[in-house]
């Protein structure tokens, strides 16, 4: 412990908070999150291969990825509006619509999952209106995406209001006083400034999508090679007691997670880096 | 020149009503913006909530109350709440142990820890569950000496509360790290200095200083803790009235079409989602007036 340390302190507890730290974060994840990757070790290469490479899961990966790239992209352009009209804009009613942008946080993944099942499905609330003109969203890749946009709504609203808020109206006034219109006010000096913070808002709520289980499952349908997504093939593993196989499937989604955590820090480092200058 | 060209604009700016600033949009751009806001979120955020209400309505009161006083209802209600009595507690003791070695000391490999703890959000709540049985189930790593000993951890409480406790590990910690950075530390210095012993300092000067924080963690961590699904959905054995927590005995009644029990189920966990929404807001307003202070 004790080489840990870089400089001496008079408050005391180091040593038994940071041994606490580290006990606690290595049994409840570290030792368990290796586990699956010990246990794909084990296993060869081309059983690998065909366990995350068959077309059933290629296809969870495809719907799993463009759903949640559209759902991020959808909340990335609507969540600039609503953050924007939440921090400059004064209406009744606002303090409540900015508390009410947290609920996907706060509401239950499998409520949410049977709510969206019950608005889009055939005799839903908007479903009876939306089949008969051809619609279907319900146990459609359309459903997956719907339930992913509600899930990863919050990230990007709330990734940008700070930075918002710390925008100085100096900014706009200068760019307008050198004659600059509102709209290249806007694309030249608020949107680059507002950039970093939208990407990781946009990476987030990506992020959350990709792994997100129990919206999802309700109104998705479950069908094999067209409205699985990746955690539900993870489930049906399971169910059929194929450990190696789900194992695998995780390890593949734990390194893809992995790489976009790593990607949304240096985002944010970069940015802050950008701030300082 | 330019002063009379100013003043004249200025002058029918004034007469054509509110004078525009740089930083403010005309009045037609405002209210289209706030119409595509309130619109989205409508039907985003609040047709999903009214539909869970609504639905869990469908057969009147009478229906509604009786689902809810179902006794397997019941026996997950009790079960979400020994989940959350247990894995809450165990988060707020570690986030406030790991804040205080972040915040109040130096050392190597911090920024790596901090990284570290935030790992449990990048993991899918399946996998969350999964990991747990590859090292508790029968086919795992404690699998044999478990089965030996009689203990059951997998398709049990203990693997509930275990995968809870993952999924929510980083709460508590991600709020109070920020926040006790940015407090510093020479209160407890004072304090220390004045002979107060460590746990005197904590008790008396560093937790009436990150109340709010710890409050605010405790009570996304808890929200968290009642609503998991997809974890404890893979640890849980599915057993009505022993193993099924309330958002797996919602999926159990969905799927066997008995609508008005789930969504009545539905109805108490979105009820706790608007409270923790309710206390979230005062939290943070008591918040920003303490520091306002």
């Amino acid at each position: 412990m004790s080489l840990l340390r870089k400089q001496h302190s008079v408050l005391p507890g180091f040593g038994l908070s940071l041994g606490f730290t580290l006990a606690y974060l290595g049994l409840i994840v570290l030792v368990p999150l290796s586990a699956a990757f010990l246990k794909t070790a084990g296993m060869s290469w081309a059983d690998f291969v065909a366990a995350v490479a068959s077309p059933r899961v290629m296809a969870a990966y495809r719907l799993s990825f463009f759903a949640s790239l559209a759902a991020a992209s959808v909340n990335a352009f609507f969540g600039l509006i609503v953050a924007w009209v939440l921090v400059r804009y004064a209406f009744p009613g606002k303090r409540i619509l900015d508390a009410l942008v947290d609920l996907p946080f706060a509401l239950p993944t499998a409520v949410a999952g049977i709510a969206l099942t019950a608005i889009y499905a055939k005799n839903g609330w908007l479903g009876q209106w939306l089949e008969p003109q051809g619609v279907k969203i319900a146990f459609t890749e359309i459903g997956v995406f719907v339930a992913l946009t509600f899930i990863g709504l919050p990230f990007v609203v709330r990734t940008l209001q700070p930075v918002l808020e710390e925008l100085q109206p100096e900014l706009e006034e200068a760019a307008a006083s050198l004659g600059a219109n509102r709209w290249q006010t806007i694309a030249r000096v608020l949107l680059p400034e507002l950039f970093p913070a939208l990407l990781t808002g946009f990476a987030l709520s990506f992020a959350r999508a990709l792994g997100e289980y129990g919206s999802v499952v309700f109104i998705s349908g479950n069908m094999p090679m067209r409205t699985e997504i990746v955690p539900l093939l993870i489930i049906t593993k399971l169910e059929q007691y194929d450990y190696r196989g789900a194992t695998a499937i995780a390890v593949v989604m734990l390194t893809a997670s992995f790489g976009l955590l790593l990607l949304i820090n240096l985002i944010q480092k970069w940015s802050r880096r950008h701030h300082r200058v | 020149m330019a002063v009379v060209v100013t003043s004249t604009l200025v002058k029918s700016r004034a007469l054509a009503g509110a004078p525009l600033r740089a930083t403010q949009d005309p009045r037609w751009v405002r209210w289209l913006l706030i119409g595509i806001a309130l619109g989205f979120l409508a039907f985003f955020l609040l047709l999903p909530l009214a539909a869970v209400f609504g639905e869990a309505l469908r057969r009147g009161l009478g229906a509604y109350f009786a689902a809810v006083g179902d006794a397997d209802a019941l026996a997950s209600v009790k079960l979400t709440l020994i989940a959350a009595l247990i894995s809450v507690p165990a988060n707020v003791v570690f986030g406030v142990a790991a804040a205080w070695c972040i915040a109040k000391y130096s050392f190597r490999g911090k920024s790596l820890l901090t990284t570290l703890i935030d790992l449990p959000f990048a993991v899918s709540p399946v996998i969350s569950g999964l990991i747990y049985v590859l090292v508790f189930g029968a086919q795992g790593w404690l699998g044999p000496w478990l089965i030996e000993h009689d203990v059951k951890i997998i398709f049990a409480v203990p693997g509930i509360v275990l995968a809870t406790t993952f999924v929510t590990f980083p709460f508590v910690a991600r709020e109070l790290i920020p926040l006790m950075q940015a407090q510093g530390s020479e209160e407890e210095y004072a304090a220390i200095t004045l002979g107060a012993n460590g746990w005197q300092t904590f008790w008396r000067v560093t937790l009436p200083n990150i109340k709010w924080g710890l409050l605010y963690g405790v009570i996304l961590c808890n929200a968290r803790a009642m609503g998991e699904f997809g974890a404890v959905s893979v640890v849980s054995g599915h057993i009505r009235g022993e193993t099924n927590t309330m958002p797996l005995h919602v999926e159990i009644l969905y799927n066997e079409y008995n609508f008005v029990g789930a969504f009545a189920v539905a109805s108490l966990l979105a009820l706790l989602a608007l409270v923790t929404l309710v206390l979230k807001s005062v939290v943070e307003w008591r918040h920003a007036q303490a520091h306002a202070a």
